[in-house]
């Protein structure tokens, strides 16, 4: 029986010819980032253990990017607190406030590489599956003890394969495609296992597309969620090098390099008809819980947020302006943007997509993570909506637990924010006139119940 | 391995998809454990951290603990003297992050429906045994692999990372 993505990389890692699905193991981690929520904690617990240096200095990754800039005097403490650490333990690779989000800033500055065992104190680590590592997220005990001994405990996951068949329509964007996975398999389908978007149209998806699609792995519970590395992945790496941020691509490129046997195992095997998949909305307050758009247009906001780990990439936000182009916001309708990284918004700025945001009423907060976990930088008060590119809709996710939230991809929420409810990108002229964006609005007779009532 | 008595204690129930923030809300994440344990699932139950018990158990349905990978969810339950959380199954992220603090997990499917709020409830970690002491009614969960409830009698990672490491699981 072959090997799946997953039970290759950890054999690889664990010094083993072989693994299956359910045998624990001990493997080397290649690559361990953590991020200033947790990163001094992780660091009080190597000092309190008595650990004066980290297993790899190379391979040890350290940003802010969840207060930033500090959004309280705790928060600004905090910081101090790490750079105090990050001295001490002499570490490298360490990104300041409002370089970016961790998971843009370990593709984008060349950290990743197919093959590699990632592992970061964040729940979306899942994202780097994009580049062909299995990566995935662990709490701060965890990654004290992987940076204090460069190993880490797994247990070999099952895998499910989602094989991408067809061509996208028009207006709709990959997120849709992921969006309609969680909605139709649900947000524990892959609960404990690992993911491999794979099938024929697989060649057709950017590297920042795979990394929207690896990030939401995570909502239906994937330990990993990958794209097996191919051109694409090839051209990004090279790209790199053509850029400066690194040396050496192809060696590194080959270094960790595996692929999936044709005889492996794989629990489920789903194909993903991309030609039937339209824009989508997740409702609230479940990532699962997602319609059509058409099921939801019409559903007043009162603020639009397009960032995050998710879609807050050059492609998100070239998106987003192509529909706000010559338009302007709904003058109800707060409109956040936060690029992921300060070379995202650098490259935004130098073709005019800032320009072009800002221009339809956009206010831009620097890269980081604010919002979108609920952190600071656009919580909403009790009875707001919001519809955001981001990855999750809990409830008390952004702010009040009266709140409600609605994932979309960066067309639909820019849309949306056109209009000041839930708008079908596809349908923008219609709704941008005066008469409709008065008409169809159902603010009071849409109740989305929780479900966690107990 | 050394045989855990069972934990006995009163219920306190809830529904699916308790995620990480119901457990441990943004907002809170750089306060102190004192402040932020009592803010642990305020938007289903104002009335749960000022009122568990230590030794008391939360039930819930599926897919406890989803979201993010913060280890103070787990840690607030911990810290508010909850002596075990069983549920209808976990998020993979909770679960690692609840043995990694030392705080006893057991999915157990069905749970859920078998439990209210308030009832004497047994959990047996070995075998994976839950039983409703008022009803009756005994379940059958499935207990953790015993490297997982190796590191959970340790204490959790950070006593492993003191005393002798992984070094027995491989």
């Amino acid at each position: 029986m072959g090997m799946t993505l997953a039970e290759k990389i950890l054999a690889r890692a664990s010094g083993k010819d072989r693994v299956a699905a359910g045998e624990f193991v001990v493997a080397k981690v290649d690559l361990a980032m953590t991020h200033d929520i947790f990163a001094h904690q992780v660091f009080d617990h190597l000092v309190d253990a008595g650990i004066t240096e980290v297993f790899d200095q190379e391979h040890t990754v350290i940003v802010m990017d969840h207060l930033v800039p500090p959004s309280t005097t705790a928060a600004a403490e905090q910081h101090k607190r790490i750079r105090d650490h990050v001295a001490s333990f002499g570490i490298e690779n360490f990104y300041e406030a409002g370089g970016g989000i961790c998971h843009q800033l370990l593709p984008e500055r060349g950290h990743v590489w197919p093959g590699m065992l990632v592992v970061g104190t964040d729940s979306h680590t899942t994202t780097h599956g994009a580049l062909g590592a299995a990566s995935t997220g662990i709490g701060t005990s965890e990654m004290s003890y992987a940076l204090a001994t460069g190993t880490l405990w797994f247990r070999v996951p099952e895998t499910i394969r989602f094989d991408l068949e067809g061509t996208l329509g028009e207006g709709v964007a990959w997120k849709d495609v992921v969006l309609w996975i969680a909605g139709k398999f649900g947000t524990d389908v892959a609960q404990y296992r690992s993911i491999e978007f794979a099938g024929p149209s697989a060649a057709q998806v950017s590297v920042s597309s795979r990394l929207t699609i690896c990030n939401m792995a995570v909502e239906m519970g994937a330990k990993f969620g990958m794209f097996a590395p191919d051109e694409v992945t090839a051209q990004y790496l090279a790209g790199l090098e053509d850029s400066g941020v690194v040396e050496g691509w192809e060696k590194r490129y080959a270094e960790k390099l595996v692929e999936a046997d044709p005889d492996a195992s794989y629990l489920a095997v789903h194909k993903v008809p991309l030609s039937e998949i339209g824009p989508q909305v997740a409702l609230p307050h479940q990532v699962d819980n997602v319609v059509p758009v058409a099921d939801a247009v019409g559903t007043v906001i009162q603020q639009a947020f397009i960032g995050s780990c998710t879609n807050g990439r050059l492609e998100d936000l070239a998106a987003a302006a192509a529909v706000l182009k010559g338009r302007q916001v709904h003058p109800r309708v707060r409109l956040i943007v936060a690029p992921a990284s300060r070379w995202v918004f650098q490259e935004a700025l130098r073709q005019g997509i800032i320009q072009t945001l800002a221009d339809a009423g956009a206010s831009v907060l620097p890269a980081g993570c604010g919002p979108c976990f609920g952190g600071h930088g656009g919580l909403m008060a009790a009875g707001e909506r919001c519809i955001g590119t981001h990855n999750r809709n809990f409830v008390g996710r952004m702010g009040s637990a009266m709140a409600e939230i609605f994932l979309a991809s960066p067309e639909t929420v820019a849309a949306s924010a056109i209009a000041g409810h839930i708008a079908d990108p596809r349908e923008l002229a219609a709704a941008t006139t005066p008469a409709a964006s008065q008409q169809g609005t159902r603010e009071e007779d849409i109740v989305y119940a929780t479900s966690h009532q107990g | 391995m050394s045989t855990q008595p069972a934990i006995k204690g009163k219920t306190w129930c809830f529904g699916d998809g308790i995620s990480t923030d119901l457990l441990s809300p943004g907002q809170y994440a750089v306060d102190s454990l004192e402040v932020r344990k009592m803010h642990t699932l305020e938007s289903v139950d104002p009335g749960f951290a000022t009122g568990v018990q230590l030794g008391d158990v939360v039930v819930a349905g599926r897919d406890f603990g989803c979201g993010s990978s913060r280890e103070t969810a787990p840690e607030n339950l911990k810290e508010l003297g909850v002596a075990c959380v069983v549920a209808d199954s976990f998020s993979r992220l909770f679960l690692r992050n609840a043995v990694a603090i030392g705080l006893p997990v057991l999915p157990c499917p069905g749970v859920s429906d078998a439990f209210s709020t308030g009832s004497d409830i047994e959990v047996d970690l070995a075998t994976g045994d839950v039983h409703n002491l008022g009803s009756g009614t005994v379940l059958h969960g499935e207990p953790l692999p015993e490297s997982m409830r190796r590191i959970l009698n340790a204490g959790g990672m950070l006593a492993v990372l003191k005393s002798d490491g992984l070094r027995a699981l491989a």
